[in-house]
């Protein structure tokens, strides 16, 4: 059975929805039909890929307006009678077709303070930490890059708040090192002031979308807003929190 | 001339999967400057993939554990054709590079005394891989990448190089082009470390990702390099078959691990049929210790599925050509039956492999709490690659060095499953170490302007051509070329018949045409892999027609055994004259404490 998908075709000035007709067969997902696009006729089609399994985060793209990655996405849970339309991500700037610049991710977190241990637990210079006390890290470390979450959060999306807000994958990543049991630093303030936490309202979007079904918001946003919140408005909190040394 | 930006740096590394990355920041950590080149964007690399874990003889779960367990597991599964000193060195220094990312913020499993969790996989006596679930690959280079975004490392990322510059036997620098814009750049360097990863891409099933096209491998081959052990290629037992699409996509050996088991058609567990020789004494003797062993009892031995990748894979082989295969051709592989043992089995396997849970249930449709997954033969890993100093990682050229899955040594025939993750960090700060000294004793080179003016002008050559075939098909002939001709099970003729066909699709990539722009154009970017892969492909069949023998990775239909004259030398090739040309480089003598070491092992 034959499908049509309409993919996003041109640079970063601007483009249009080109259709092209390929066989599906059983099993297929949306990037199987992008190659075979290229393999039959559009050899110069821009799209990026690498894992082919959900675990990489690089073939993220909007199929019927939902941010999705295109390698989980099988062709027998959408409406192939219609045509299916591939979009780039949309908060992110157009490079070619469905690739886009995300430069801006890599930006935002090299401006995150970096991990700064405690003192080793053992003489071989080693720590202990419970499994119990590193699942919440865990699910947040599960994070594969792929920005749905940032291409669906409508501050980045609607509102281009990129110069003030890091956005919820950054948060995710800010929160891994929060909870992280060994870390020492400190990373609140900048997360109110430089990172724009405030904007964030939580509507649940980005959890919504986030195929490593890591609970963005309800795990990792909201106990950091509790913590802003702590570190400003209750000094009593914030005493508390100094001796507890997270 | 062609318009180029040039950049410079002390140390340059090309690729940033585990080896490329841990390199670097040692490099950075020695005080040079350096430049860091992938084909992606940073945090993609194939290191993202892994799964299971990486090998390091910690001993945190079972005391018993120590280097020189895990010395000569690694030589056996290598079949004494390895490198004894990498072997040596890689199994005494992972340990501390594992605890060294968790200083850098890596969060693995826990032991109930919280310790750094290990689990089984093949080949290995102990429980020795450090993992997390089973995306152990996202946690290495994730903590190696937001470690090294603060070491001062200069990232050029959707950077692919096309050819190593020299300036006479020295290798001073690189000729690469960006993606965005096709714009051609020159890397200046006082030494280049190649990281660039495997091969997988030469053939049709595979694990490996679209950057697995052997380009450090042949770089380094067309800059006069030497590639040994080509012959090796790893055929992991357990990829997807079905649906089509998915086909070769890993099914981690941790199913294994947990307890999974091999069934043909017939319901029947095959692996108990056939054991060699050299595991008869480490493996269960009945499902019931085998069953034993996966739950942690240290009385109990293996169980046949955990017996080493080549011979697995190649019993699935036997079981699927007899007609006991399973529908769309492989055997099955049952990780629910544990419900017989456990009770909450569903939630277990899901808590010890949700991304495998994740990958069948969306990609297949399939729940393996319940139902049993069909599995076969993907083509996994490269233990052929850039011949190096087991100490520095120094190829046979000056200024190059190599690291990870491209280099060679550490593995021989075949290498064990978690081995390659501590490979890439042991190794890949060696390499950087040693790149690092080399650029402090050493100024910059020169450049040869008529080898870039040459380069670049048959970079663009598919841009002027017409009517030539589409490089995409071009690269399914070759893969569907390889994989029936110099697969899994191999003999002389058909592999004469590749070498012909080679000469053909070589011919064919020559003349293919693309078409559109130069900006960001996968068309392209494929006719340039496809020399990488086409040279690649030669060194594999040039090298396993040259061992006339069955060895770990190796399987000869025509030569089913094991020759003990071919233990004595690893296969080479080189480029003389624009020829491979083939030798026999002497395996190294083994001093006798080692030796000692292996005899005390069994
Ligand atoms: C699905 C899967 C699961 C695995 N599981 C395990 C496991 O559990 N344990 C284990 O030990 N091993 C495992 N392996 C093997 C292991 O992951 C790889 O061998 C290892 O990650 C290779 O790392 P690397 O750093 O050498 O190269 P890679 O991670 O492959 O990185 C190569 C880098 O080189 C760059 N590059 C390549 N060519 C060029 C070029 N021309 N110009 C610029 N850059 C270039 C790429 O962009 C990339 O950044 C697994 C492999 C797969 C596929
Ligand atoms: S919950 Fe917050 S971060 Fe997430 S999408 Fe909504 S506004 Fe954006
Ligand atoms: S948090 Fe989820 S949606 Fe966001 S980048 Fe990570 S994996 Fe993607
Ligand atoms: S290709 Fe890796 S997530 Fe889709």
């Amino acid at each position: 059975m034959k499908a049509t998908f309409s993919i996003r075709r041109g640079g970063s000035e601007g483009g249009e929805l080109v259709d092209y007709r390929t066989e599906v067969t059983e099993g297929m997902v949306v990037l199987d039909a992008v190659h075979q696009i290229q393999a039959e006729s559009a050899p110069d089609l821009a799209c990026r890929w690498n894992c082919k399994a959900g675990k990489c985060g690089s073939c993220s793209a909007e199929i019927n307006g939902k941010p999705k990655l295109m390698c989980m996405t099988r062709l027998d849970t959408i409406d192939i009678t219609q045509p299916v339309t591939i979009e780039p991500m949309r908060a992110f700037p157009p490079i070619k077709d469905l690739a886009t610049d995300v430069s801006w991710n890599f930006e935002v977190k090299k401006r995150i303070k970096k991990f700064k241990p405690r003192k080793p637990d053992a003489e071989d210079g080693t720590w202990r930490m419970q499994q119990s006390d590193v699942d919440r890290v865990q699910e947040f470390r599960k994070c594969i890059e792929c920005f749905l979450c940032q291409d669906v959060c409508h501050v980045l999306r609607d509102h281009n708040k990129h110069a003030e807000f890091a956005g919820p994958r950054h948060y995710v990543y800010t929160a891994a090192l929060e909870m992280h049991p060994l870390d020492t630093e400190n990373r609140i303030d900048e997360l109110k002031n430089d990172f724009g936490i405030g904007y964030c309202n939580i509507t649940k979007c980005c959890t919504k979308v986030c195929p490593e079904h890591i609970t963005i918001t309800d795990n990792a946003i909201i106990p950091l807003k509790e913590r802003v919140v702590d570190e400003h408005f209750d000094p009593l909190a914030k005493l508390v929190k100094l001796f507890r040394k997270k | 001339m062609t318009d180029y930006t040039t950049f410079e740096h002390d140390v340059l590394v090309i690729g940033a999967g585990g080896a490329g990355l841990r390199a670097a920041i040692e490099a950075s950590a020695a005080g040079v400057s350096v430049g860091l080149i992938c084909k992606s964007l940073l945090g993609k690399a194939h290191t993202v993939m892994a799964e299971g874990g990486m090998a390091a003889a910690m001993g945190n779960v079972d005391d018993r554990d120590n280097w020189r367990v895990h010395f000569s597991d690694t030589m056996r599964g290598g079949q004494y054709v390895n490198n004894w000193r990498m072997a040596e060195l890689h199994a005494k220094e992972a340990p501390e590079r594992v605890r060294e990312l968790e200083a850098w913020g890596a969060v693995f499993d826990r032991t109930k005394d919280g310790k750094i969790l290990q689990r089984n996989f093949g080949g290995h006596r102990y429980p020795r891989l450090a993992h997390v679930g089973d995306r152990t690959g996202l946690e290495l280079i994730r903590t190696l990448q937001d470690h090294g975004i603060h070491q001062g490392i200069d990232v050029h990322m959707e950077v692919t190089v096309i050819s190593l510059l020299k300036d006479g036997d020295r290798v001073v620098g690189v000729l690469a082009y960006e993606r965005e814009h096709g714009r051609f750049r020159i890397f200046k360097a006082k030494a280049v470390v190649l990281a660039t990863g495997g091969v997988g891409r030469a053939f049709k099933i595979t694990s490996n990702s679209w950057e697995g096209t052997g380009d450090g491998h042949a770089l380094a081959y067309h800059a006069g390099a030497e590639l040994i052990d080509m012959e090796f290629i790893q055929f992991h037992p357990t990829g997807m078959v079905w649906p089509p699409s998915v086909r070769g996509i890993l099914v981690t050996e941790g199913v294994r691990g947990e307890g999974g088991i091999l069934k043909n058609s017939e319901g029947k567990r095959f692996m108990f049929d056939d054991i060699p020789p050299l595991y008869k004494d480490q493996t269960a003797s009945d499902p019931e210790e085998g069953w034993r062993y996966t739950q942690g009892d240290k009385t109990a031995n293996r169980p046949p599925e955990l017996l080493t990748r080549d011979h697995v894979a190649r019993c699935i082989n036997r079981e699927v050509k007899a007609g006991r295969g399973s529908p769309h051709g492989g055997v099955y592989l049952d990780i629910a039956w544990i419900k017989e043992k456990l009770p909450n089995a569903a939630e277990h396997i899901k808590k010890k492999l949700p991304s495998m849970y994740h990958q069948f249930m969306q990609l297949a449709n399939l729940d393996i709490t319940t139902t049993p997954m069909e599995v076969g033969p993907t083509t996994h890993y490269i233990m052929g690659g850039i011949r190096v100093d087991a100490d520095t990682q120094a190829s046979t050229l000056p200024g190059l060095f190599a690291c990870g899955e491209c280099a060679s040594g550490i593995n021989g025939a075949n290498r064990l499953g978690g081995n390659s993750l501590s490979d890439l960090i042991v190794f890949g700060k060696r390499a950087g170490e040693y790149a690092a000294q080399f650029a402090q004793q050493n100024g910059h080179g020169t450049m040869d302007n008529a080898q870039i003016e040459r380069e670049t002008k048959r970079a663009l050559e598919p841009f002027d051509r017409e009517g030539g075939d589409n490089p995409f098909v071009v690269q399914h002939d070759l893969q569907d070329m390889m994989q029936a001709k110099v697969g899994i099970v191999r003999v002389e003729e058909e592999m004469q018949e590749a070498l012909a066909g080679l000469r053909g699709l070589k011919d064919r990539a020559e003349k293919c045409s693309v078409t559109g722009n130069i900006d960001y154009n996968p068309g392209w970017h494929t006719a340039l892999d496809l020399r990488n892969l086409l040279t690649v492909s030669e060194a594999i069949t040039r090298s396993a027609i040259e061992r006339k023998e069955s060895r770990g990775g190796q399987f000869r239909e025509d030569y089913p055994n094991k020759e003990p004259e071919f233990a004595k030398f690893n296969i080479s090739v080189k480029e003389v004259n624009g020829e491979m040309q083939i030798s026999h480089v002497p395996l190294p003598e083994m001093p006798a404490e080692l030796k000692a070491v292996i005899e005390e092992m069994g």
